[in-house]
């Protein structure tokens, strides 16, 4: 099986201190560090585990300049056989739906039977996945946890329901799905692993490569832009009990069965 | 019938007529044993380099100490008793079994210096050396079988029970020992008889016993029975030689060389690959072990040697907790794959990757790398460099614990498991009413200082503990030591990561801060975490000398430079916490006590484990972050042995013992009842100050903050 997953490099949640620049409009990013969004990284473990039960090849994609290429150094170290990074001026400031159109233009120069996004970035909107769907008229599924390959056409998918829940569907080939962290659990990756495939070369095409009209991506295609970001102001605080321990608990029990949640 | 008996002159005649027989045994077991032998060497050949040709000496002290000395062995008092008095018969009778196996094939053989006055000597050492072994067999036996000792007995997943084939050997040594008699004291009653010069027996030796009963009877039967006796014997030392490549006694033969080659180097990883250097490592294809020829051939020479005794297991904490390591039995699957893996017969077959089949990841990962199982094993069989090599296999392929990655990743970005930014690594240092008593400077081109304190991640950055690295500071300043810290440039030491088995990124965070250690000039360096001192110590090169906190405490105190006034509750009762990574592995067990013994009106109690048998406190470093299956925490169980010491206060030296005992004490329901302190803290809380506290920045401190502390 022929899977392309779409990968994305974001700073990394868990090891920066996230805050708004100057002008109030984006993050300070001159400190940050960045890492695969973590998603992304979930479905490339599910698409290496697809191949190594059904064979196949694993292509990772992302969209973006020259420093993204570390986060497909890194999931071909994972074990990808190929990273390609598409690249290019025109693609500056594209919304949503300006991704998914390069991803689609990425997509149909290829042969893939199924193609895997992250259910969102930790920087974006759960956008993409759906849109390119919807351009490539392949079957979408979201929030996937499980997949299972019936045969060589069919898939069965897991997906996660408010509440907990799971439902099951089958979804034909090619089709794209969104993957839900905790499908799996990724491997590690070492600096090892890395340093390994230092020097394969990453593809680079550009949008006239790909058939790309750049009139369709890039900041004067996009029709979502954002106008503000910033840390909103903390509620009220958590309410801190100080009595002995007995009399916490039992002050405890009590909130709890006035907002509804013993019965 | 046997003619030297017709003739009745001469009792070792008796056994000419075996002659033919006893050189075909002789000729058979040689040649059985020195099969099983080649095929046993077959694995080792194929293992991995391991030079350990080096330092004959120390090698040879080795075995004078643990092998000839027995050293180990009386930590375990009833059995380490009876093993010194085993292996001290044995000795003795090596050199018999050797006359009385020539004997069969040339009776008049006497071996030479065993004539004369020194032979009767010698064969009464003989004849006692086998009654005590006998004996000890019996005894051996009844332990074994009636009072089961617990640290014997095989969990169901780890196999069937080893106790009726320790039996049976068992009792071939002592039929061994009955059959030797029974050739002497046959021999010695057929010389009585007629008159002779009667053979000298040591009073009540099995042989002596013998003797009375065998005294009356007739000669043709004496001479069957000193036949049959050396017959048996025969059959049995060589049945035993043979038998013993196939379980826990062949460290009868192995142990000599096991403790010969023994690990010479405390505290210290073996590299990746023998004879790879670190700038090389990238051309190394594999990493650690994933088969059982990825191990060297000395451990798995350890394999053979593990004598089952169940000491390592006993003392490991995270056997004692449940966790689903117990280092015997890392041995005893090994030595079984390794004995289906080469059969005796016909070729190796192709192997199978260790993790999955014989040991399962969690097994490998539960190991705090304490060292309590290598410090208790008589033969010395090494664990730690093991379990990292199946670790560093483990990395290699992938398979390392989600709750794990998260930390690794941040130590790769960051240089700290915490993913905190770098600039923040001085905060602890930066704290108000801190910098007020104690400036700390950072170590740059213009800023420099003789003594560098490295900090580590934990104590920067974990709000409890920097209180630890604050009294460090303290301490420092009130000792005049001109000191300084790297800041932002100083990242994990690593010394966890590579116990966990991540070399590369261990390499890095080593090549990092060696470069910043040495573009700071200091001379010295300090620090009050056990896990960065071992590394600095251990896995760094060319870094200058490094101390930990408790020496430079103990060394203050004995120079008078530091003064404590008495412990403000008299009725607290305090005890020492050996942390691993100082006591066990860089044995510093009394720097940390004497410290605490002059501290006027401090009671101290011993915990029943402490010193070199200390119970870890759960394990440091990304120990932290693994989640273990286990029945109760290692560090609950240690704050239990501290009640029951009667301890009301626990004293450690480590920014990790300090979190798991923490937890533990809360865990125990001991809040409130029992406390936790590191020494650093309880010093600087002790120490009298006559002098401004600490001016590493010629600054002036107002006096009342230094008496208001």
């Amino acid at each position: 099986m022929e899977i392309l997953v779409c990968a994305r490099r974001v700073p990394d949640t868990s090891e920066n201190e996230i805050e708004l620049n100057s002008t109030g409009n984006d993050i300070e990013r001159d400190e940050l560090v960045y890492s695969i969004n973590e998603p992304d990284n979930y479905a490339v473990e599910e698409a290496l585990q697809i191949t190594a039960k059904v064979g196949g090849q694993v292509t990772v994609v992302t969209v973006g300049g020259e420093d993204d290429e570390e986060i497909l150094r890194r999931e071909m170290a994972m074990g990808a056989n190929q990273g390609v990074l598409i690249s290019d001026d025109a693609f500056q400031g594209s919304d949503g739906k300006g991704i998914a159109t390069i991803l689609k233009g990425f997509a149909q120069k290829g042969n893939y039977d199924l193609i895997l996004t992250g259910v969102q970035a930790e920087d974006g909107g759960a956008q993409v996945g759906g849109m390119l769907a919807a351009m490539l008229d392949y079957p979408f599924a979201s929030l996937v946890n499980s997949i299972e390959v019936l045969d060589g056409k069919k898939l069965k998918v897991g997906r996660e329901i408010a509440g907990g829940n799971r439902e099951m569907n089958e979804i034909d080939l090619p089709c794209v799905l969104s993957i839900q962290t905790g499908i799996n659990e990724p491997r590690y990756v070492g600096m090892r692993g890395i340093r390994a495939v230092a020097s394969v070369p990453i593809p680079t095409p550009s949008a006239s490569e790909l058939g790309i009209d750049p009139a369709t991506v890039g900041s004067s295609a996009a029709k979502v832009k954002r106008v503000d970001y910033f840390v909103p102001a903390l509620g009220k605080g958590a309410e801190m009990l100080r009595g002995s321990r007995e009399e916490n608990v039992e002050k405890v029990l009590e909130l709890v069965a006035a907002k509804g949640g013993l019965k | 019938m046997l003619e030297g008996i017709q003739s009745g002159a001469n009792p070792t005649s008796w056994l000419a007529q075996g002659q033919a027989l006893f050189l075909f045994l002789h000729v058979l077991g040689v040649a059985c044993f020195g099969y099983i032998v080649a095929k046993r060497l077959v694995p080792l050949i194929r293992a991995e380099r391991d030079p350990r040709l080096d330092r004959p000496w120390a090698r040879l002290g080795k075995v004078f100490r643990f092998w000839l000395g027995q050293w180990k062995h009386p930590r375990y008092k009833t059995a380490g008793t009876l093993h010194i008095l085993i292996f001290t018969g044995f000795i003795l009778l090596a050199m018999r079994a050797f006359t009385v196996l020539i004997v069969g094939v040339s009776p008049n053989f006497v071996m030479p210096g065993l004539s004369g006055e020194t032979g009767h000597l010698y064969e009464v050492a003989t004849d006692y050396a086998a009654t005590v072994v006998f004996l000890c067999m019996v005894l051996a036996i009844t332990r074994r079988a009636v009072f089961k000792p617990a640290r014997y007995e095989v969990p169901a997943k780890f196999g069937k029970a080893h106790k009726a084939d320790a039996i049976f050997l068992l009792a071939l040594i002592a039929i061994l020992m009955v059959a030797d008699s029974l050739f002497e004291a046959a021999k010695a009653a057929g010389q009585v008889q007629p008159g002779q010069h009667i053979e000298f027996a040591a009073a009540l030796s099995l042989p002596w016993l013998l003797k009375i009963f065998l005294v009356s009877l007739p000669l043709s039967v004496l001479g069957g029975l000193c036949f049959a006796g050396y017959l048996l014997h025969e059959l049995t030392f060589y049945f035993l030689l043979c038998y013993r490549p196939f379980g826990i006694q062949f460290h009868v033969e192995t142990s000599l060389f096991n403790v010969y080659f023994s690990k010479l180097d405390r505290g210290k990883l073996k590299p990746v690959k023998w004879g790879v250097s670190d700038e090389h490592l990238d051309q190394v294809k594999s990493f650690g072990v994933k088969t059982f020829e990825d191990f060297t051939w000395k451990h798995m020479l350890d394999f053979y040697s593990c004598a089952d005794c169940g000491r390592c297991s006993d003392n490991c904490p995270a056997n004692a907790v449940g966790r689903p390591l117990s280092p015997r039995f890392i041995s005893i699957k090994a030595r079984d794959y390794a004995f289906q893996h080469y059969p005796m017969f016909g070729r190796s077959d192709n192997g199978q990757p260790l993790i999955g089949s014989i040991y399962s990841d969690d097994e490998i990962w539960s190991c705090t790398t304490c060292g309590a199982c290598e410090e208790e094993c008589p033969l010395l069989v090494e664990y730690i460099d093991k379990i990292v090599d199946l670790r560093r296999g483990m990395v290699d392929d992938g398979a390392v614990p989600q709750s794990m990655q998260k930390p690794l990743k941040a130590l790769n970005s960051r240089g700290n498991p915490y993913g905190k930014m770098e600039k923040k690594k001085a905060d602890w240092a930066n704290a108000k009413d801190f910098q007020q008593v104690c400036q700390v400077k950072t170590l740059d081109k213009k800023n420099g200082a003789d003594t560098l304190y490295f900090v580590d991640s934990i104590t920067s950055f974990d709000d409890r503990l920097q209180s630890i690295g604050r009294a460090t500071a303290k301490i420092l300043g009130h000792v005049g030591e001109n000191f300084g810290i790297l800041g932002a440039a100083e990242k994990d030491s690593g010394h966890d990561v590579r116990r966990f088995g991540e070399e590369t990124l261990f390499l890095a965070l080593r090549d990092h801060n060696t470069d910043a250690i040495k573009a700071s000039g200091v001379t010295r360096i300090v620090t009050a975490d056990p896990h960065a001192y071992n590394a600095l110590k251990h896995d760094y090169k060319d870094v200058p000398p490094v101390e930990h906190i408790s020496q430079v405490i103990a060394r203050g105190v004995r120079s008078g430079k530091i003064e404590f006034r008495p412990v403000e509750n008299g009725n607290d009762v305090y005890t020492y916490h050996d942390p691993c990574y100082l006591g066990r592995h860089n044995q510093v067990y009394d720097d940390p006590r004497d410290v605490l013994d002059a501290i006027p009106g401090l009671k101290r109690v011993e915990m029943a484990r402490s010193r070199d048998r200390s119970f870890c406190c759960g394990g440091g470093g990304l120990m932290l972050f693994y989640e273990p299956k286990e029945d109760q925490r290692i560090g609950v169980k240690r704050v239990q042995m501290a009640a029951e010491a009667g301890a009301n206060v626990i004293v450690t030296a480590c920014p990790f013992c300090m979190v798991n005992i923490e937890d533990a004490i809360k865990v125990a329901g001991f809040e409130g009842k029992m406390t936790a302190i590191d020494l650093a803290e309880l010093v600087d809380q002790q120490i009298v100050r006559e002098r401004p506290v600490v001016t590493t920045e010629a600054v002036e401190i107002p006096q009342e903050c230094v008496a208001g502390r």
